[in-house]
């Protein structure tokens, strides 16, 4: 089939203004009158990546707790500020990130503001809270423990980067939970909610100058700098072989991945589009989503996409087959990841990938909350408020030799490592 | 494509039924009996289309569970002007985003899409309401699709069996008992005739809600309901939606699952409950404000005394479905901290129920449950693929655009009375299931 060229719009999804408070605090704004709130989001560089040694999980207890209890307020009392208010407030931890997302009505800003202020500046980490949402924790992690697909997460991650922090569970287990205390907190709250690390994007109700008071209100007074312990680059293991994971159901979970080009890598756009044609999640036309699930019936769900941390970047994928099947969805999934390896992305295929990632873009900003998401992650990222135009002009500019390249980076010869738990091969 | 079948965890249930009372909703009915809704949105040039049928999987013929959903899946296999594929590939390559889900009451396919897109997604959709081919060979794959769903989201996750046997438990005579997905044995021998009997009963314009929310004015969206729709011809009455009626219940039940991949036990109770469709006057949004005050977030009763006050457990809420078509459910959940027994457990979520039903709710409380439910409606505004769904489940389930606009006036005039008149009245245990979740008999957690 041919297509004409893609042509991406020069016109920004969002018009974002790169402003400054007058205390000299960077943000990103969005205004937008629709509806009467406001979205913030922020986030620190650091993160769960940062958790002290055999204390894996401290970074996300941080996060629990921050909404716990602050400045002469406990934790009971703080909740109730935010419930009185109606006033939403969520911190998150992440690999290479702490941070948070607010949302208020507009009437209610001034109060959302002090709140999340106090939340930053002065959490109490109190021991009856520390206690309880450490056990909350424990209590997701129990959960979890015999899920097969967190398994099979866990299991990947810790197979691939053996002996990196991100090895390490996020969330950390029931042993570096158990070892984590009060006073370890407060170090790494001091470690790592500072000015110098942050990023944060304000959408909504609200113009320029009310949104500069309120960044200052909140992150102003906050130390100048943290101390951030240096990551290395995060070496890929465990290529070629497959881990399996005895779960008595009647289904086998697959994780696979192989190291994918980083970020500011030139052929990183390629890549993307190159993910898309194999297992690009959102649509129902993916060569594996055809292979694996249209034709053979072997899976539900099924895909691959690129990830990218700070210190690592790879193509990861999974599905989920009943036990007597499962070899083959595994061996069908190879097969495709071979012929992208071989040469064998058709031009058509190229275009389609293109034009999807090009044309659903707008999709990614079409609420406040997902708009200030996306405006944090870039900042994160590194990137200008300009990445909103140039990320489709990059995609439209990759060529067949651009993604003939690509792809023999990313799928190389196609080795995987794999996890799969279940009883694969069992009737 | 996604079942709500299986609760495998309380999130989605405990999201709100909240609808936002956006303004400027436009309302209007094709001669062919098409019912339409425009939600306009003009915050960026996209817009959401979106097909509701009011029927789901309460609709399947006995011995047939889970047509309603497999049908969903089927839908995509092409009809005859757009063989198989054509309708996806399309949708992938203008950046566009699809999918469908099956409910109880309802069986609804969107897209999300370039508002210059939406004639065309309009085209497709309705070529797919009567055109729908299926050939054999694209039939038994997706069985074992659908399968693989359910082992996926039931057959590995003990959670979600023990959600699916209080379900059917509660539910002793009418099909809200039997999961969405359906029964495994009888997803196996569903074939191409059962989908096509139950699409040609179904698919009908009399039968369908068009929803559009986005960047498109309600005159232009109706100029091309109008075009694509307005050709489909008409089949005279839609379906009426009669179930068997659930008997007044009398045995309060437990059910209990035991599985070695329990590690983390958990509580939870379900009560049968008049929806918005089926309750008196105002009955549905005190019973919406008594799920938040029970049940909604940190400073809620049940968390207040079993997690802050007793120990007794690391987690605990409610939630309440409204958008059901026949009596419903309200439901109570808890996680046990570590070694608390749930037997323990369910007698402390009885003696802080009645406590409340003695005592009453506070009037700051009341007024906590109340601010935050309507926030919920301004926040909903937001989102217009939220909105949609909101508006599209709704109407889909027997009440009206009104209902749904004036929804935070009705949650503002609940009182403290109203509440409590709820809850005595239908928090009873007889009328509710138990459920528990243990690791095999002997073993501790």
């Amino acid at each position: 089939m041919n297509l004409p060229m893609v042509k991406p719009s020069a016109e920004s999804a969002v018009n974002v203004r790169d402003l400054h408070s007058p205390r000299g605090v960077r943000f990103w704004l969005v205004e937008d009158y629709a509806v009467p709130l406001v979205a913030l989001e922020f986030a620190f560089r650091g993160g769960a990546s940062q958790d002290p040694a055999g204390k894996a999980g401290a970074a996300t207890l941080v996060a629990g707790l921050l909404d716990e209890g602050a400045g002469d307020l406990d934790d009971r009392a703080f909740q109730q500020a935010l419930d009185d208010k109606a006033i939403e407030l969520l911190f998150q931890c992440e690999r290479d990130h702490i941070g948070g997302r607010m949302r208020a009505l507009t009437r209610h800003l001034d109060r959302a503001g002090e709140l999340l202020r106090l939340s930053l500046l002065a959490p109490r980490l109190d021991a009856e809270p520390f206690e309880r949402v450490r056990e909350q924790l424990n209590a997701q992690l129990r959960r979890e423990a015999n899920d097969p697909a967190a398994m099979a997460s866990r299991a990947w991650t810790a197979r691939v980067f053996a002996g990196h922090p991100y090895g390490r569970p996020r969330r950390g287990d029931q042993t570096t939970l158990a070892a984590v205390e009060r006073d370890d907190l407060k170090v790494l709250a001091r470690r790592l909610i500072a000015r110098d690390a942050l990023s944060v994007a304000v959408v909504g109700a609200i113009d320029a100058a009310r949104a500069a008071w309120l960044i200052d209100l909140v992150f102003a007074d906050l130390p100048s700098s943290g101390a951030l312990t240096a990551i290395a680059e995060a070496p890929f293991a465990g290529l070629g072989g497959v881990d399996a994971l005895d779960l008595d159901v009647p289904q086998s979970t697959i994780r696979f991945g192989r190291p994918a080009p980083s970020r500011c890598d030139p052929d990183y756009l390629a890549c993307l589009v190159l993910a898309q044609v194999l297992g690009g999640a959102a649509t129902l036309t993916s060569r594996l989503f055809r292979e694996v699930r249209e034709k053979r019936g072997l899976a539900y769900s099924v895909s691959a996409g690129v990830t990218t941390l700070d210190h690592a970047s790879y193509l990861y994928g999974g599905a989920a087959t009943k036990n007597e099947r499962a070899a083959e969805s595994l061996e069908v999934v190879r097969a495709e990841i071979l012929d992208l390896a071989h040469g064998g992305l058709a031009e058509d295929e190229l275009e389609k990938g293109k034009r999807y990632l090009i044309g659903s873009y707008p999709l990614r900003f079409d609420t406040s909350t997902k708009i200030a998401g996306q405006l944090t992650q870039m900042q994160l990222e590194g990137r200008e408020p300009s990445w909103l135009v140039e990320r489709n002009a990059g995609i439209a500019a990759v060529t067949m030799a651009d993604a003939r390249r690509a792809a023999e980076r990313l799928f190389g010869d196609g080795a995987l490592s794999v996890v799969m738990v279940g009883r694969p091969g069992q009737g | 494509m996604t079942s709500e079948a299986c609760p495998t965890s309380f999130d989605a249930a405990a999201a709100p039924s909240a609808v936002a009372a956006a303004a400027r909703v436009a309302e209007f009915r094709l001669a062919n009996g098409l019912d339409v809704v425009v939600i306009p949105d003009h915050r960026a040039p996209v817009v959401t289309h979106m097909v509701w049928y009011r029927n789901g999987s309460a609709d399947d013929p006995p011995g047939k569970s889970g047509i309603a959903h497999f049908l969903e899946h089927l839908m995509f296999k092409g009809t005859e002007a757009h063989p198989q594929g054509e309708f996806s590939l399309r949708v992938a390559e203008i950046g566009g985003q699809e999918n469908a889900f099956t409910g109880n009451d309802y069986t609804a396919f969107f897209q999300r899409v370039a508002k210059e897109r939406l004639g065309e997604m309009m085209a497709f959709e309705a070529d797919r309401m009567t055109g729908l081919t299926l050939a054999d060979d694209v039939v038994a794959p997706e069985r074992d699709v659908v399968l693989e769903e359910r082992r996926m989201h039931c057959d590995a996750d003990p959670a979600a069996q023990l959600s699916e046997a209080v379900q059917a438990t509660l539910f002793v005579h009418h099909p809200y008992g039997a999961p969405i997905i359906g029964w495994a044995h009888e997803i196996e021998r569903l074939g191409r005739e059962d989908a096509l009997a139950y699409y040609a009963r179904f698919y009908t314009p009399e039968n369908a809600i068009l929803v559009v929310a986005g960047d498109v004015a309600p005159e232009e969206a109706r100029r091309l309901a109008e075009t694509h729709y307005g050709k489909i011809r008409p089949r005279g009455a839609p379906p009426e939606r009669r179930r068997p009626k659930e008997p007044a219940p009398v045995a309060r039940r437990l059910v209990v699952v035991n599985d070695e991949k329990v590690e983390q036990p958990s509580w939870q109770r379900s009560y049968l409950a008049p929806s918005h469709h089926t309750a008196a006057p105002g009955e549905s949004e005190a019973l919406e404000t008594l799920a938040h005050f029970l049940g909604g977030g940190q400073t809620s009763l049940l968390y207040r005394k079993l997690v802050l006050e007793e120990k007794k457990a690391v987690a605990a809420g409610a939630y309440y479905m409204s958008a059901a078509f026949d009596d419903s459910r309200f439901g109570l959940y808890v996680v046990p901290a570590p070694g608390a027994p749930l037997a323990e457990l369910d007698a402390a979520v009885d003696r802080v129920l009645d406590a409340f039903l003695a005592e009453g709710v506070a009037p700051d409380e009341l007024e906590r449950a109340k601010t935050r439910l309507i926030a919920e409606a301004i926040y909903a505004q937001d989102s217009q693929f939220a909105l949609a769904r909101w508006y599209g489940a709704s109407l889909a389930t027997g009440q009206t655009i009104r209902d749904v606009r004036e929804w935070p006036e009705r949650i503002e005039a609940v009182t403290g009375e109203a509440t409590l008149a709820a809850a005595r009245k239908w928090l009873d245990r007889r009328h509710a299931v138990t459920g528990f979740l243990l690791p095999p008999e002997g073993q501790t957690a």
